[in-house]
């Protein structure tokens, strides 16, 4: 974790006033709006397949979401290879980050980009350099979140 | 000769002999596709990593530069130049190809004048014959270096900055009298590291303001010239965000300047529906933009006398990580035509 900046001077301070001043603003309402419809055709799409699972195969409701997460992974990951993922981003924002497949995309551009400098210091060394963050503390959050369930339910739940 | 506390007048009158410029695909679609002598319709330009495709753009530029002026190799004596790549690689390996003398500099994307500035001097006061400078930059290679993944979608802000994809060399020579007409360097003003305390790396142009508004401050006290002496002054890349910032601060310094006669090289290589953002960055903008597009107007008689004022912004990946505020920086050279 990084910590706050040094305090500023201030000179720098009075700087930062007229930055302030000239600065060019998110947008952030059409941001916004753009990521519920992008993020929301994403889940709308997740859940088409999930039926699929359900309806063609024998998954059950609990079941489908492996298979269905892996396969909205290929499509991003495909997405990210013809170049088309990246202004996807550009134009959704969160709607393309925060779903699954925004994960898929970090790993896979990763993956692309460092290929130049071969399979194992390249590819097998950067491939989660993006997306190692959100594995590292997601197991870790979900631990926390086990031992409290556990130690609850030991202590006679709730 | 050394005038005020950090600006050089050039008595002797050092001359741009030639120039080679090179762009890539985003570029060729710009406003200014005609500043380019080779422009590459793909990134990665037949090779098979960006950092060679780099390496490619600087050997076109020094090549196309040499065979403008006639020159062989072996007569050019020194070379400054530059990149945004760690140890400037590309420029390294390029360098290895051509075999001149030199001298790697990095000062960001005020590379560009830091060199030509440094090539002036050997002119000028060294006695050197012919001197090659220039800077590049690869928009994917600085892409991966400072940024995410080229492929990654990561959402930009509105003051992010494009990195151009480019490389722009000059030949500078002394005065004779078959070249007394092209365009001669004048003065130049070195700037010094200054920190305005931005801290982010997608507002570049806010950051770099207050060393172009220092050192185009420090240039008229050091040279007793006035805004009026310049038919133009460009900045380096400031963009859109850095541009009105700079008017302000030397508004505040009591140096007004017409903005009809005040323009900057990050808003004049895209055109306004190309997606960049708040306009080009990068070690060749600059460089592109004088070499390539405003030397050519010098001749055609627009401009007699400019003042190039190329920013840089001295980060890292690691010191923005580190969340240090960024360093900048800003050098200035003018360039006169008779």
């Amino acid at each position: 974790m990084t910590k706050k900046s040094k305090t500023k001077t201030p000179e720098q301070k009075q700087y930062e006033q007229l930055g302030k001043k000239h600065e060019i603003k998110r947008p952030i309402l059409r941001n916004c709006i753009v990521s519920f419809l992008v993020g929301g055709t994403i889940c709308v799409i997740g859940q088409a397949i999930s039926f699929f699972y359900m309806y063609f195969f024998d998954f059950t409701e609990q079941t489908s979401g492996n298979p269905t997460v892996a396969t909205l992974i290929f499509i991003s990951m495909l997405l990210t290879g013809f170049g088309v993922y990246d202004r996807l981003g550009q134009f959704a924002g969160a709607g393309s980050a925060v779903p699954v497949t925004g994960f898929g995309n970090a790993v896979i551009s990763a993956a692309i980009e460092h290929k130049t400098e071969g399979f194992v210091q390249g590819v097998g060394g950067n491939m989660f350099k993006l997306a190692g963050t959100v594995l590292l503390f997601g197991v870790f959050s979900a631990f926390v979140v086990a031992i409290i369930h556990t130690v609850v339910g030991m202590l006679g739940g709730l | 000769m050394l005038v005020g506390k950090q600006s050089f007048i050039f008595e002797n009158k050092p001359v741009v002999i030639s120039t080679g410029v090179v762009g890539g695909p985003f570029e060729a679609r710009g406003k200014i596709p005609d500043a380019f002598d080779i422009l590459h319709d793909d990134l990665w330009m037949g090779e098979d990593s960006y950092e060679k495709a780099h390496r490619l753009l600087i050997e076109n530029a020094i090549q196309s530069a040499l065979d403008k002026a006639n020159l062989q190799k072996e007569e050019v004596q020194f070379a400054f130049a530059g990149d945004l790549i760690n140890q400037l690689t590309p420029t390294n390996y390029a360098m290895e190809k051509f075999q001149i003398p030199f001298f790697g500099i990095f000062n960001a994307c005020s590379t560009s004048m830091e060199g030509l500035a440094l090539a002036a001097i050997l002119i000028n006061d060294a006695g050197a014959n012919y001197v090659l400078t220039g800077a590049a930059s690869h928009n994917a290679a600085a892409e991966r270096q400072y940024r995410y993944p080229t492929e990654y979608g990561g959402q930009k802000p509105p003051t992010a900055q494009w990195t151009s994809t480019g490389a722009a060399y000059a030949i500078i020579g002394k005065i004779t009298e078959q070249n007394r007409h092209e365009p001669k360097i004048t003065s130049a003003t070195i700037g010094k590291v200054l920190n305005p305390g931005i801290a982010d790396p997608f507002n570049m142009g806010g950051a770099m303001a207050p060393a172009a508004a220092a050192t185009i401050a420090s240039h008229f006290q050091d040279t007793g010239r006035e805004f009026d002496y310049y038919d133009l002054i460009v900045t380096g890349d400031l963009g859109k965000v850095g541009k009105p910032i700079a008017l302000d601060l030397l508004k505040q310094k009591g140096i007004i300047l017409d903005e009809s006669r005040f323009d900057d090289c990050g808003l004049m290589i895209y055109k306004d529906d190309q997606e960049v953002h708040a306009g080009a960055s990068g070690a060749a903008t600059s460089a592109i933009v004088l070499y390539g597009h405003l030397l050519k107007l010098m001749k055609q008689g627009t401009y007699k006398r400019i003042l190039c004022v190329a920013t840089g912004s001295l980060h890292s990946p690691l010191s923005i990580q580190q969340n240090e505020s960024i360093p900048v920086i800003a050098h200035a050279v003018s360039i006169e035509m008779d």
